[in-house]
């Protein structure tokens, strides 16, 4: 009956979000007297696993499954679980996650709590805290199924270090019918992405057009940040519709978010308000999004920005 | 082809988020609602196959009397009939068990729902209306195409997108992109005195359970002030991003 937890892998390699799952399965587990069985999908070297609590890998090594597919990866993992006799299954808040979740819930009749930012309050009844109203409000809920599965919301729980050896061993399941076909995949590479990243650097009307974007991008490039911008900018065409962040477009939960030339419309401060830190440059004081900030800068956006790469670009170089 | 699109009856965007009867329910009080804005985009899209494959759309919300100006609007928009499923929605999982019925009764090929409502973001209703209808299911959809019984459609993944193929019946999980925003559409007097006259069926639940229950609801801890910087002192918000913050 322990916990078991989705680790999401990209190219054989665990990504963030993956430790931090592990993490929250491991408090889950030390709440419920139980141990943490992890599922991975044609992942490498499940050794690191270990750090994060995971005692047991089972590993799924099978070329069909390269590509992700919803209802195969739900499929395999609800079997895991019931192999495992797993009374907790533990995913992330990524967009595959988000997207096998309901299925897994109706596979496992299984209660589904997402967007969860703390371990559970209590494990009888099973209770969680989860963002509701795009981050305006935070709602318990408890699940009341014998199965339950918890999504854990992007940085919120954190990635905590933990001592067990991981014990790998090969699990095959039985995959079903695909019902979709991914045909081709079109991903920046190279590039952070606004999901993975730690620093965000996003930019707005306050721009005046695409072609000043290149201060934007580099210091984004300077802090290892993903780029992103506000509604009208994807409206417009300035940049594309996959860098949106706000409300109808992605969300962020970075640990820092820079807006650089945006007003801070309600919508827009509702898809980012999960990030830790916040800063706004904008010329006008009674832009609504200082109210929202950490930290501000009132000033023309031309002129703080530079300066900022230059200071970031000594400080880099100091560490 | 037969469409379904559900709507959420949502609270607008900018509307105040307070709580009431100990903090266990939302406060309705003064608060506008509308029409969820992922589900917006889904039956614009819906209008399109209407128009250019003469589709019949019909529009769904599970939930009391209080929702039906908002499916009233989605049928100004366009949508040839609604249905209401009588009862108040209680989780993702009873919302999806109730819708489930009603598309196995109306014999749907495609449903649109949005990927998630803005009010309680669970994204669930999609998702398990397909496990639920062994129905084909695309996620975070922002582009769709049907052809015969053909479907080709465009998921958003994390950084980037996927093109995919699959078949009706089909369920989406929409967003913006399915259509864009310079698409939607406001109801124009004809549409709203049309809507009058369309059919709004209202039927019994099947008493479906949720798996999942609503305690109390938190407002987060108030934030402090804003921190300003001077324009010509850069330098300081880096020092205050690194030993103040400790975010770089």
């Amino acid at each position: 009956m322990s916990v078991l937890v989705y680790t999401e892998s990209e190219e054989g390699k665990f990504k963030k979000t993956a430790l931090e799952v592990a993490s929250y399965a491991k408090a889950v587990a030390d709440q419920m007297g139980t141990t943490v069985t992890a599922i991975t999908f044609n992942a490498n070297d499940t050794s690191v696993l270990g750090n994060h609590g995971v005692e047991k890998v089972l590993q799924v090594n099978n070329s069909s499954l390269d590509k992700f597919n919803a209802n195969a990866y739900a499929s395999v993992i609800a079997q895991a679980a019931k192999q495992e006799g797993a009374k907790v299954v533990v995913i992330s808040s990524s967009a595959d996650s988000k997207y096998l979740a309901p299925l897994l819930a109706i596979d496992l009749d299984a209660g589904y709590a997402s967007n969860v930012v703390e371990a559970p309050s209590s494990t009888s009844p099973f209770t969680v805290k989860r963002t509701a109203f795009t981050n305006k409000a935070f709602n318990n809920t408890t699940i009341d199924t014998d199965v339950k599965i918890v999504g854990v919301s992007k940085n919120a729980f954190g990635v905590h270090e933990s001592s067990a050896s991981a014990s790998a061993e090969e699990f095959s399941a039985n995959v079903p019918e695909m019902g979709v076909q991914v045909e081709s995949v079109d991903k920046v590479t190279g590039k952070v992405t606004i999901a993975d990243a730690e620093i965000v650097v996003s930019g707005g009307r306050g721009l005046k057009g695409p072609e000043n974007w290149g201060m934007i991008e580099e210091l984004a490039d300077v802090l290892g940040a993903a780029t992103a911008c506000s509604k009208p900018v994807s409206d417009l065409g300035w940049r594309p519709h996959s860098e949106h962040v706000g409300q109808t477009g992605k969300p962020v939960a970075s640990n820092l978010y820079i807006a650089v030339g945006i007003s801070g419309a309600i919508q827009h401060l509702a898809g980012i308000n999960a990030s830790k830190t916040k800063v706004v440059i904008n010329t006008d004081p009674e832009a609504p999004f200082f109210k929202a900030a950490d930290y501000g800068i009132v000033g023309d956006a031309f002129e703080v920005v530079p300066k900022l790469i230059e200071k970031l670009k000594e400080f880099k170089a100091q560490q | 082809m037969k469409i379904l699109v559900c709507i959420s009856h949502v609270p607008d965007t900018t509307s105040k988020i307070n709580f009431a009867d100990g903090d266990t329910k939302f406060d309705t009080n003064g608060v506008q609602f509308v029409i969820n804005p992922n589900d917006e985009f889904g039956l614009t899209r819906a209008m399109w196959f209407k128009e250019k494959q003469g589709a019949n759309v019909t529009v769904v919300n599970v939930g009391g009397a209080e929702t039906e100006p908002t499916l009233r609007k989605a049928l100004a928009i366009g949508a040839d009939s609604a249905i209401r499923v009588n009862t108040e929605a209680k989780d993702g999982f009873q919302v999806a068990k109730e819708l489930a019925k009603v598309v196995q009764d109306g014999g749907y090929d495609l449903v649109i729902a949005g990927r998630e409502s803005i009010d309680y973001n669970g994204g669930m209703v999609p998702g398990m209306l397909a496990g639920l209808t062994n129905a084909n299911f695309v996620n975070n959809c922002i582009s769709l195409e049907v052809e015969g019984t053909n479907a080709k459609a465009v998921r958003e993944i994390d950084g980037g997108k996927e093109t995919i193929s699959t078949s009706l019946p089909l369920i989406i999980g929409g967003q913006k992109g399915l259509v864009e925003e310079s698409d939607l559409r406001i109801p124009n007097m004809r549409g709203i005195m049309m809507a009058r006259q369309k059919p709004l069926q209202v039927t019994e639940p099947t008493g479906a359970n949720a798996e999942t229950t609503s305690v109390k609801f938190e407002k987060p801890a108030p934030k402090g002030a804003v921190k300003l910087v001077d324009a010509d002192n850069v330098g300081e918000l880096v020092n205050l991003l690194h030993n103040e913050a400790k975010v770089i």
